[in-house]
């Protein structure tokens, strides 16, 4: 798969430890929901460090977006987070990751379940939802630690609609101004919010490790087909 | 010639940093990937089966009669395809050449296959001589479930998607028949040396 060379275009600050960074790839051939890249940086004494990030716009639009978290002590998200500007070049390639995707070829339920940064590629989908007019009933159960932790936190608010709903659950935050769900996603959040295993939904769980054994197995718990549990993983491993 | 990113240093004097393929960096944590659900099978339940290229079942081994096969002490370094490298990992399996021991086959490709569903394709040879075990073991400890316990084939010299957690048997085959990575876009064979992640690589 060949290198591509990526020209920032715009940042867009999401949270403090959180950018967008939208990008003019002009050899780009398009995505599927849910995939994601490898980025490649290259330092001028021919040094390069390599990462996958997971692609946050839907497919179809003109410039790929990518959504990175900084890692304190990684090696390439804080460049791309604090050090890239507009007009920085940096190489990807991809898409890649054929399974954790959604088409929207259906109108089967589904569940989204994602926990802090790992909501970037169910935001990809829920963002093909809304452009492709899909009318499959869609639940996007996203866990961050404080409300200031909380990605695309205005768009998900003018996303949820008729087919679409968001519910947000806060894990560590004491602000007397959350009105909203607070604690970890657990199998009667999944009940309660979730869909019933009944109408077999196709689950899309993505966070952390141990958010994600502990959604995975709380679904496989309420009697969700473990076929249509899929997962992917996100560790704060060297970034 | 490669795009020079301005600014970019990296963290290029990581100890051990020479010691992994291109592409790859050091980890000392243990990071989980997979594609579902932990499987959650009863040792009671569990089997490890090696089918023929006819689909005849060769062998089957209990949990119990799998323990009391040999076992062998292996020290190796893996690659994700992920990216992240561990130098040194200690494990403890049923060398793959003890599996296959007196079985007569023409095969030359093999399938394993998990709990879950997970499948991953590899040539017999790759299985052989030495490369490849079922490893139940991690560092003196039971395999946990979330690395692919009770067992995982351990495939070190190729990316770890061959190494299959939760493994439940071989398919021996004579035509190569591409995994479940291996059919959404990884590369057929996966030689982290040749940085073979992705189909055309």
């Amino acid at each position: 798969m060949r290198w591509l060379a990526a020209t920032v275009a715009e940042t867009i600050p999401e949270t403090a430890q959180t950018v967008t960074l939208r990008l003019d790839v002009p050899a780009w051939r398009g995505h599927r929901a849910g995939q994601h890249v490898d980025v490649r940086l290259t330092a001028d004494d021919g040094y390069a460090a390599q990462r996958s990030y997971s692609i946050a716009s839907p497919p179809g639009i003109d410039r790929l977006e990518l959504t990175v978290e900084r890692i304190e002590d990684g090696e390439v998200s804080p460049w791309l987070t604090t050090l890239a500007d507009v007009g920085d070049q940096f190489e990807l390639r991809g898409p890649i990751g054929g399974w954790f995707v959604w088409d929207g070829d259906d109108t089967a339920p589904v569940l989204l379940v994602g926990g802090g940064s790992g909501v970037v590629p169910l935001m990809a989908m829920l963002r093909h939802h809304a452009a492709s007019g899909s009318t499959a009933a869609m639940h996007l159960v996203y866990s961050a630690r404080t409300l200031g932790d909380v990605i695309y936190r205005r768009e998900l608010e003018e996303l949820a609609g008729p087919h679409r709903a968001v519910a947000l659950t806060l894990t560590r935050d004491s602000s007397p101004d959350w009105a909203g769900r607070r604690g970890r996603v657990d199998a009667d959040m999944l009940a309660d919010v979730g869909w019933p295993p009944s109408v077999r939904p196709h689950c899309y769980v993505c966070g952390p490790t141990p958010f994600v054994e502990a959604v995975a197995n709380a679904l496989v718990a309420l009697g969700h087909d473990p076929a249509r549990v899929r997962t992917e993983r996100f560790g704060p491993t060297g970034g | 010639m490669p795009i020079v990113s301005r600014g970019f240093q990296g963290r290029r004097r990581q100890p051990g940093a020479g010691l992994v393929p291109p592409g790859q960096y050091l980890v000392d944590d243990f990071p989980v990937l997979s594609a579902g659900p932990t499987p959650d099978t009863a040792l009671e339940d569990w089997d490890f089966t090696i089918d023929d290229e006819v689909g005849g079942a060769a062998a089957r081994w209990s949990w119990d009669e799998f323990r009391s096969l040999p076992v062998e002490d292996v020290t190796v370094d893996i690659h994700c395809v992920t990216k992240w490298s561990k130098l040194g990992t200690r494990w403890q399996g049923v060398s793959v050449d003890t599996l296959l021991e007196g079985m007569d086959t023409a095969a030359e490709f093999a399938v394993a296959f998990s709990d879950g569903g997970y499948t991953t394709n590899l040539p017999l040879a790759d299985l052989q001589d030495g490369r490849a075990w079922v490893a139940f073991g991690f560092d003196g400890e039971d395999l946990e479930p979330e690395h692919g316990g009770p067992a995982r084939l351990l495939v070190p010299h190729l990316y770890f998607w061959k190494s299959a957690k939760w493994v439940r048997g071989l398919r021996l085959k004579e035509d190569d028949e591409p995994g479940f990575w291996e059919s959404v876009g990884y590369h057929n064979y996966g030689d982290p040396w040749r940085e073979q992640r992705y189909w055309d690589d």
